[in-house]
């Protein structure tokens, strides 16, 4: 290679080192050279390529200003005319990672240049993008930094250099469901009887065709008189009564409460706060039904727009949280609601 | 959640600020919030407009209980 290759570096307002929550609303700014986790990317490319510019957006700017956000990140990366960008690592940070997989497609597919991220596997980046953006396979959190810098570093010189890649599992990517022919040592009559009689012997085979899962539910029928409703109220914003008595957990949540509203005609600052650890709670803790809208929904059962609330609402927090745990708080929740007669429900994310 | 509690049998509304990300989890009635940090809410307004706004977007809500699906919808 004559020349090194110049590579621009995405990361959020933490890893950007601007600020933590309080600071996720930064519009997309740029800095020459490293920033933060950076500096190990650099030593990794070593003497092949160098990072000419660290490209940071709040996290909640992104998500936010979708359509605004992408097209001035890309007019920033666009400016250090780079061969490469790097977005992230995001770990299993949701807004993370949405973004990530959004600049990478928005780089990749519109300045043609290869661009790669790394993303725990739950993150919801991944179902986004995989298809269109390389993701490296990480672990959950920035323990996982340094093994996630070497493979997307690894694979994004490999783009850029224009070399064939080997399979997802062997680069450590997810699979972005992209056939490729090539000549199998057997032939497929031969691995298939192979597959079959490992799996009756109970050995580990491995599929050369998963099948997709598909994963949605049929949308309810509506509900005909809401006068004539129970609704229940769940949260994943953390709206907890203040000291948090059951301890729900800032992030990664193996716990939900379930907390008795009979008598709560509103919801006060004093009495209620948030306990998720992934947002700013100056909002939520000057008034907690800016998350969770109990107010009003007592104002429409005092007008018989709907007949009633359930005496409870349940709360959570949606902070990197695993989609196993989500999915058991849900079912043990839906064993009540189904119980005690409620019809509906109102979820509020943040 | 939103999934799972449909598919127990109770329609369920998910009012979200990342509607990327409550598409992907799979929520058939989805409703657009105002900001990550206040969905229900906006500071920068006075109280009796900050409740004037979370009440049409808890109406939306409603709304979307009483309108029949195809499959997920943003309302």
């Amino acid at each position: 290679m004559d020349r090194k290759l110049k590579v621009v570096h995405y990361l959020n307002q933490f890893f950007g080192q601007i600020g933590g929550e309080e600071k996720a609303d930064t519009a997309p700014l740029k800095k020459d050279g490293t920033v933060g986790p950076g500096l190990l990317f650099q030593q990794l490319l070593g003497q092949e390529a160098e990072i000419v510019g660290t490209v940071i957006c709040g996290d909640n700017h992104f998500n936010e200003n979708l359509e605004t956000a992408k097209e001035a990140v890309l007019e920033l990366v666009k400016g250090y005319r780079p061969d490469l960008l790097l977005a992230g690592p995001a770990f299993n940070a949701g807004r993370y990672g949405t973004a990530c997989g959004a600049v990478c497609e928005e780089v990749a597919g519109r300045l043609a240049i290869p661009a790669v991220t790394g993303m725990f596997p739950e993150n919801p980046g991944v179902d986004l993008y995989k298809k269109s953006v390389y993701i490296i396979e990480t672990k959950p959190s920035s323990m996982g930094m340094k093994d996630a810098a070497q493979q997307m570093v690894g694979l994004a010189l490999k783009l850029a250099k224009g070399e064939s890649l080997g399979s997802p599992a062997e680069e450590g990517y997810i699979a972005r469901g992209v056939r490729k022919n090539y000549f199998a040592k057997e032939r497929g009559a031969t691995r298939a009887v192979d597959m079959l009689l490992s799996k009756m012997k109970g050995e580990p085979f491995v599929t050369e065709y998963p099948m997709p899962v598909f994963d949605r539910v049929e949308p309810s029928p509506p509900i005909e008189d809401l006068s004539q409703i129970t609704l229940a109220l769940i949260t994943s914003g953390g709206i907890v009564p203040k000291g948090n008595p059951d301890h729900v957990e800032s992030s990664s949540a193996s716990k939900y409460g379930k907390y008795d509203i009979q008598t709560a005609e509103a919801l006060s600052p004093e009495t209620y706060e948030t306990t998720h650890g992934g947002y700013d709670p100056t909002y939520a803790n000057q008034d907690p039904h800016r998350v969770l809208p109990l107010d009003v929904i007592r104002d429409l059962e005092r007008e018989g727009v709907i007949r009633d609330i359930y005496p409870y609402y349940y709360a959570t927090v949606g902070n990197g949280t695993s989609v196993a745990n989500a999915k058991k708080f849900a079912q043990e929740i839906a064993k009540d609601l189904l119980r005690d007669g409620v019809q509906a429900v109102i979820i509020s994310s943040t | 959640m939103a999934k799972e509690l449909e598919k127990a049998g109770i329609l369920t509304v998910h009012i979200c600020t990342i509607v990327p990300i409550s598409k992907t989890v799979g929520a058939n009635r989805i409703i657009p919030a105002v900001a990550i940090p206040h969905p229900l809410g906006d500071p920068t307004k006075t109280k009796a407009q900050e409740k004037a706004l979370r009440r049409t977007l808890v109406e939306k809500a409603l709304e979307a209980m009483q309108t029949k699906l195809e499959g997920q919808t943003v309302f």
